[in-house]
């Protein structure tokens, strides 16, 4: 078997090896995949505010453009004239009745005639529950079987000679797997948004728009939404997550969470237990089925730390835990934990910050 | 009414899975592993029961339930847990001992081609197709709306609340980023394809008098090979990844962490690493 199957590490040491043997060896593992020629199309996430392009749309493109060296285009259903990164040289305007564009079918067939109109290399969707709504049945009509949740783009040394090789998490993220995407000549990806920084949004709207018609949806029809209005920052790109648990013990609690969010301008998250317990709203769930989180700092109150919820917020900068059971699991992956009563130990953090 | 649930041999959910390289670059500790149903198998099955149930009770024809699995031998005792759940026949399509279920070897793609053919071979056509969210080994979620678009079907993933309507719609509230929509499944000529999540249901513990009735109800086994073939599909194109598995490795140890004493001391340690002002 081929000499690279060996932990990622070893791939920068090999590089550097070669290139004190050879230098044009050196010279070609130095180019990486950016150098390859392809194009692009990156399906952007909705977004409450028709103005900015969604975070997890960011981390998306940041993504593609270590895929290779070729144009980035976006498609929206969007109206608004969003500023976009400068590594997006056209915007792909698909339009579609009310609220159709939320529907995987919708979505599909936009993302099938755009591919019809411009052969894309690669298509990139962010690993959320939108992205995951479609990349499947895109996948199938485009005939690509889709990579999700990716969380690197290999594109150095050894890598150069297997373009297209990415890792995923397996395994609730206790495992990752290099995985070489095969099909040709279109790859369908979808990307975790906490494993790839935020793109840099330029001055203006892109270079080129076009416009695109999108075949009617017949088979499903969109009817109403409940979604929770939030002041604070967005849970998957929040820069501080305060999660809680079942320890919180009701809803209303969460209130000493918001108040330390907001002393923090952080998220409010939480545990799988405190959402099926009716506490909190779905989409505050951080874990292994809800939110991938990675922020600088996660806050666990009153969380155990199954594997499902460590899962989601693992990758983390730094995580505090505080929790009156010292042999919770979650004191094993914290960085500082503190055994105690959260509902003094949280009223106390918030007022002395 | 018939509605076909695939269901999925895993790794139980409360073990945490080690790699093991004395295996070879993708191996994984599995020897002497618990395993059970895929959590999300397991709520898919509960809701096809629950809407037969409902049928029944409705009077409005019998519902038939059928389990489908995709495994090595052992799988036929996944299916005899969805038989004992209500389940009223399976489906096992027998793979080789060796060959992996955890994206190692069988993807979403092979399976969504092999549950595509399944349908399609059902006398009398299928109303509904339940599937969970994703499998807790693999963690793709992508069998379900692959599935869907190969059948051109109206589809709805992480399903929290079903429900069918007299003209045989399907009205779904599904979990999203945000919160949760609405969206009706039209009838189609293809059966509703609908993934479901957590809070869709509490899937029921078999109870001993059905798991003896599941003893007698009929599992219909036949090896991958033979199914492809009958299928007309091609093993290839089902067996082999189009996404290759190169290597599986376990991702770098957090460095160890401690404990403090106080909440000041917190203070302390977070002011030190620029997190708090």
């Amino acid at each position: 078997m081929l000499s690279f199957l060996r932990p990622a590490t070893a791939s920068a040491d090999l590089a550097r090896r070669v290139a004190r043997r050879s230098p044009a060896t050196a010279l070609a593992l130095r180019r990486s995949h950016p150098q390859r020629s392809g194009s692009t199309l990156v399906v952007a996430e909705p977004t409450g505010d028709d103005s900015t392009l969604a975070p997890s749309t960011l981390s998306a493109i940041t993504a593609a453009s270590k895929l290779h060296s070729g144009p980035i285009s976006l498609l929206t259903f969007s109206s608004g004239e969003a500023n976009v990164p400068s590594s997006v040289s056209s915007v792909i305007r698909a339009s579609a009745d009310g609220n159709s564009s939320l529907l995987a079918e919708t979505v599909t067939n936009a993302l099938v005639a755009a591919n019809e109109k411009h052969g894309y290399s690669h298509i990139v969707a962010a690993a959320t529950k939108f992205g995951a709504n479609y990349l499947g049945r895109a996948g199938a009509q485009l005939g690509v079987s889709p990579l999700s949740d990716v969380v690197e783009v290999l594109s150095e040394g050894m890598y150069l000679l297997h373009p297209d090789t990415f890792v995923r998490p397996l395994y609730a993220g206790n495992a990752l797997a290099k995985v070489t995407a095969k099909d040709s000549p279109l790859k369908l990806i979808s990307v975790r948004p906490t494993a790839f920084d935020k793109a840099e949004v330029g001055d203006g709207p892109a270079a080129e728009t076009e416009s695109l018609d999108v075949p009617a949806n017949e088979l499903t029809e969109w009817l109403l939404e409940s979604v929770s209005k939030s002041e604070r920052p967005d849970l998957g790109s929040a820069p501080v997550v305060i999660s809680g648990g079942r320890g919180m013990k009701n809803g209303e609690n969460f209130a000493l969470l918001e108040a330390l969010a907001d002393k923090l301008g952080g998220a409010v998250g939480a545990s799988r237990a405190a959402v099926d317990a009716g506490f909190v709203p779905n989409d505050l769930q951080v874990g292994q089925t809800g939110k991938v989180v990675a922020p600088d700092l996660y806050i666990a109150v009153g969380i155990s730390g199954a594997i499902q919820h460590l899962s989601g917020m693992k990758d983390s900068k730094t995580i505090v835990a505080i929790n009156k059971d010292g042999e919770a699991p979650i004191f094993q992956v914290a960085d500082f934990g503190l055994k105690a009563d959260l509902f003094d130990a949280v009223p106390e953090l918030t007022e002395k910050l | 009414m018939k509605i076909i649930v695939p269901i999925k041999r895993v790794i139980d959910y409360a073990i945490k899975i080690r790699v093991d390289p004395s295996k070879g670059p993708r191996g994984v500790q599995l020897a002497n592993v618990k395993m059970s149903m895929n959590p999300f198998c397991e709520i898919a099955m509960e809701e096809a029961i629950r809407i037969k149930e409902a049928a029944a009770k409705a009077k409005k024809g019998a519902a038939e339930v059928v389990a489908v699995s995709i495994g090595p031998k052992q799988c036929s005792e996944t299916i005899r847990t969805a038989l004992a759940m209500g389940a009223d026949r399976g489906v096992h399509i027998e793979t080789k001992a060796d060959v992996r279920g955890d994206y190692v070897d069988l993807q979403p793609w092979g399976i969504a081609k092999l549950l595509k053919g399944v349908v399609e071979k059902e006398e009398g056509g299928v109303d509904l197709v339940l599937l969970g969210k994703q499998s807790i080994d693999s963690d793709c979620g992508q069998t379900g709306p692959l599935l869907a678009g190969l059948l051109n079907a109206p589809q709805a993933t992480f399903a929290a609340k079903v429900e069918q309507d007299d003209d045989g719609s399907f009205k779904v509230e599904r979990e999203t980023d945000s919160g949760t929509e609405t969206i009706k499944l039209k009838p189609a000529d293809s059966p509703a394809v609908i993934s479901c999540d957590l809070r869709l249901n509490t899937p029921r513990y078999p109870t001993m008098p059905n798991i003896m009735k599941a003893k007698k109800k009929p599992v219909q086994t036949i090896s991958l090979e033979d199914m492809v073939n009958e299928l007309g599909l091609d093993l290839d194109d089902v067996l082999s990844p189009k996404n290759e598995v190169l290597e599986v490795y376990e991702p770098p140890p957090r460095k160890e962490g401690e404990m403090v004493e106080s909440v000041g001391e917190l203070i302390g340690k977070l002011k030190e690493k620029g997190l708090v002002a």
